[in-house]
């Protein structure tokens, strides 16, 4: 039995840039301002950084293959640099090259930085890569988009559960009206603004019955974390530092899309990466000792069903603890404190470090208006690809020795 | 006895009302009101002559063994690809064997009849059995012509053979007159027409009783022996009238006009089995088509046809209707309107033809696997099998999933995916008896999309990569609503 990732490795210091339609700043400029902001963070100089993990998803379209624009831009003294790329989970995997790196002893200092510039398309939602899909897949699979693929998870999971879509479709409009609202409180998200449950459920829809409101906006954006094992941030003087107390991943087999035993209602992934995770956190019971979390919710859909994925909602619970306000702010267990993807944006690479960040903000006390009582415990979550096809990612980060 | 063993038909479900086009169009051109009766079968945007020929041909070998067939012809003059061998491409999607003879018969509304007449031909040389020939022509005409009300879009299959045959053949007569009514250039889209009246006069008033005069002297028979006069017209009238000059006006076949519109190389089989599905045994049917000369052939009915199993034909396709009135989701489907489709529509289209070829059962036959291990059907065909209390190596034989009915899991239709018709309907389907696919939908309005609902898998047209003069094809899932 693997030991396990739990209280062996501090974070230093992290740093996120402003998200948004950054028209002004190229994929550089968003690495370096989240990276110095890093720096000052961990009050370290940047040639203390011994190795670096970069992640981007759709490079093609900012910065081009290989890590070398991370190593260039950032000016990193010849270290070995890697970029990690593992759909809407590539954030997270950046950060467990890092952690993992100086939990092996093969770095005493790792930089893990995310970045996607994803404006620089001349047009709404993600890239359509046509033939560019892959070579097989392009000749036979649906053209779908990302909202298109999710939206099936709506009709089937209703079907599943015996639930009136308007019950669904009202249910992923508050998951989407409390993220606005926390949102609204953020100086570092792309959408400020609070909307209300009714215009969420008037807005035009994008691909039914997900509408405007039910869809995450695409943005540009950079974080990082710069991290060290337990140890060495003791000696290095820091105090009341965070660690990482579980970092699982968990990829589909080919089983939902292609065996007859999955409904398109859930995400098999996503629990079983959480039962691994609470495993090596030592969680016993996560609807109690998870502080708060930052989901993936790339779709309200999502998000509403990762709660039931998560074992915070029990199976077809996920409705009644959304319409009780559970996961607001004031709820029993907030989540998307920060505004999460709806209001910052899903530039791909970064999403799962800017997820961290918040939970590293509010595990410091330092996250302002949107400051939660006492965290200690803090889940993130990343599910990259379809329903049906996935990779999840779950990261679980506290307050060390706490 | 040689003659024909079983047919097929497919009419795109969608019928644009005439007078849909008068009403955007008349303004313009008064005169197409004389021709406005009744609808027009028109393809959904992803159906084209090989689409259609294919499902016809599906609809044709109801009951058949698929085995048997040694030889598929194809008549068009729509061919989508001018030199990649179309007919191979119905061997594909049809998934028979290889060994079989393909040939495509084209450049001529004679096409349909061409390659039937082969098909007896090699029959009763004795060097086929069984030749399934399929006629298919998706036609365009400009906006607001005469040939726009005319054209419909459609396809007919038969299976020649020597064994249960429902139609005997009897003979032929053929001409070959370098007579252009119209004609289509080479890369050209339309059709340049010559006077209508011409046309009517020297065309179908000589050549068609020039062809079945000739039928009838070189078997022996009278007109009076005949019991059906099949030919295509673009005249109502003028088919009144040769029947008038000849003796048979009231065993005319019905030219379809007001139902379907005239499909061109496929028109005369179209007809043809419209008659068949309506005959009886010791019925002589005279078949003959119309397209610079004519080929008339004589057949009759046997008792086999009281045997054939059930299938849709010319009536069963024509009853499938959903009649439409927007003439400018037409034009839309047709790629006559040049709409703004986005920079999102922008994406590259190349096809892997080493990829297409690889796996060309797969993605022109819908053929997958099924594990010999566990007995669980996939799609696709994997190395490993996907059953994951099985996961057994190189386990898997081809197992054939185009004729499975399944039903929806989930689905969605998609306003940002880049589609002529949009929103873009597409889930999973679930296929009864194991296996799934996530499919494109079609036939279909999202509003009428549930779970459960049952779908049937039809070979359809996915995208146009037109800077390389390419149409790539795979199956689709149709929904089936009660009415359907």
């Amino acid at each position: 039995m693997a030991t396990g990732i739990k209280d062996r490795v501090a974070i230093i210091g992290m740093g996120c840039c402003r998200f948004g339609e950054r028209w002004d700043a190229g994929a550089e400029n968003l690495m370096v301002e989240a990276f110095e902001e890093a720096l000052q963070d961990a009050k370290i100089e940047k040639n203390q950084i011994d190795a670096a993990w970069f992640s981007t998803c759709m490079p093609e379209i900012h910065l081009g293959q290989s890590a070398l624009p991370c190593s260039i831009t950032l000016r990193l003294p010849n270290i070995p640099v890697t970029r990690v790329e593992n759909y809407c989970a590539s954030g997270t995997e950046a950060f467990r090259g890092a952690t993992y790196a100086v939990a092996a002893g093969a770095s005493d200092i790792a930089l893990a930085i995310g970045v996607e510039k994803l404006k620089d398309t001349g047009y709404g939602g993600l890239p359509n890569p046509g033939s560019n899909a892959g070579s097989q897949r392009w000749l036979w699979s649906p053209a779908m988009t990302a909202p298109g693929s999710f939206a099936q998870l709506a009709p089937a999971y209703a079907n599943k559960h015996g639930v009136d879509p308007k019950d669904l479709k009202r249910a992923m409009a508050h998951v989407s009206a409390k993220s606005h609202a926390n949102g609204a409180k953020n100086p570092k998200a792309h959408l400020r603004r609070a909307v209300s449950e009714d215009t969420i459920m008037a807005a035009p829809l994008i691909a039914a019955p997900l509408g405007l409101f039910d869809c995450c906006g695409v943005s540009d954006g950079s974080a990082c974390a710069i991290v060290t094992t337990v140890e060495k941030a003791k000696e290095m003087g820091y105090k009341d530092f965070v660690s990482v107390k579980a970092l699982q991943l968990s990829l589909s087999n080919g089983t939902e899309v292609g065996h007859d035993s999955w409904d398109f209602d859930h995400f098999i992934t996503t629990e079983i990466a959480a039962k691994r995770a609470y495993a090596e956190a030592g969680v016993k019971n996560p609807r109690d000792e998870i502080s708060m979390m930052e989901v993936h919710d790339c779709f309200s859909i999502t998000e509403l069903v990762t709660y039931e994925d998560l074992q915070i909602s029990p199976r077809g619970g996920a409705i009644k603890d959304v319409m009780d306000g559970f996961y607001d702010a004031d709820g029993g267990l907030p989540c998307q404190i920060d505004g999460g993807l709806k209001c910052f944006g899903h530039p791909i690479g970064a999403s799962g470090l800017r997820m961290l960040y918040e939970m590293y903000l509010q595990l410091h006390g330092r996250a302002e208006d949107r400051q939660l009582s006492d965290p200690k415990l803090g889940l993130t979550h990343n599910l990259g690809g379809m329903p049906f096809m996935n990779v999840a990612s779950i990261a679980i980060i506290g307050k060390h020795g706490v | 006895m040689v003659g024909i063993t079983a047919y097929g038909a497919y009419i795109p479900q969608q019928r644009l009302e005439r007078m849909a086009i008068f009403q955007s169009m008349g303004w313009f051109a008064p005169a197409i009101i004389q021709f406005a009766q009744g609808e027009k079968a028109t393809c959904n945007w992803d159906e084209d002559a090989f689409t259609m020929a294919v499902a016809a041909s599906r609809d044709c070998v109801t009951g058949l063994d698929k085995g048997q067939i040694d030889a598929v012809y194809l008549g068009s003059t729509t061919l989508p690809f001018a030199d990649r061998q179309n007919a191979g491409m119905v061997v594909a999607a049809m998934n028979f064997k290889p060994e079989v003879v393909a040939s495509d018969y084209t450049g001529s509304l004679k096409a349909g009849t061409g390659a039937l007449l082969a098909a007896l031909d090699a029959v009763r040389a004795g060097d086929k059995r069984s030749v399934l020939v399929t006629a298919s022509d998706r036609r365009e005409a400009k906006s607001a012509y005469l040939y726009e009300m005319w054209f419909g879009d459609g396809a007919a299959s038969l299976v020649v053979g020597s064994d249960n045959v429902i139609a005997e053949f009897k003979g032929s007569y053929s001409v070959s007159r370098d007579f252009i009514d119209h004609y289509r250039g080479a890369d050209h889209k339309y059709d340049y027409t010559w006077e209508e009246r011409w046309i009517r006069d020297q065309g179908y008033g000589q050549i068609i009783p020039e062809v079945i005069n000739g039928l009838l002297a070189k078997t022996g028979l009278k007109i009076e022996d005949i019991s059906k006069v099949v030919f295509p017209c673009l005249f109502k009238a003028e088919m009144r009238n040769i029947g008038k000059r000849m003796g048979f006006v009231e065993k005319v076949s019905d030219n379809l006009h007001e139902v379907c519109g005239e499909t061109g190389a496929a028109h005369p089989l179209v007809m043809f089995i419209n008659e068949l599905q309506d005959s009886k045994p010791g019925d002589k049917i005279i078949v003959a088509s119309f397209g610079q000369g004519s080929d008339a052939l004589l057949f009759e009915v046997t008792d086999a046809i009281a045997d054939l199993p059930p299938r849709k034909g010319t009536r069963g396709a024509l009853a499938n209707r959903k009649p439409v009135n927007n003439y400018q989701k037409y034009l839309k489907f047709r790629d006559l309107l040049e709409t703004e489709m986005g920079i999102r529509a922008e994406a590259p289209t190349q096809t892997a033809l080493t990829v297409l070829y690889r796996d060309n059962k797969m993605l022109m036959g819908l053929v997958g696997g099924k594990c010999t291990k566990c007995g669980t059907p996939q799609f696709p065909k994997s190395p490993i099998c996907v059953n994951p209390d099985c996961n057994a190596f190189h386990s898997q034989e081809d197992h054939e999933f185009a004729d499975s009915t399944g039903y929806i899991k989930a689905f969605t239709g998609d306003l940002l995916s880049v589609s002529v018709s949009p929103p873009n309907c597409y889930g999973m389907v679930q296929f009864e008896g194991g296996g799934r696919i996530m499919a494109d939908f079609t036939d279909c309005e999202v509003g009428e999309l549930s779970v459960g609902q049952p779908v049937v898998m039809t070979m359809r047209k996915r995208y146009e990569d037109r800077d390389r003069g390419f149409h790539g094809y795979f199956w689709k899932a149709i929904p089936q609503t009660a009415q359907g």
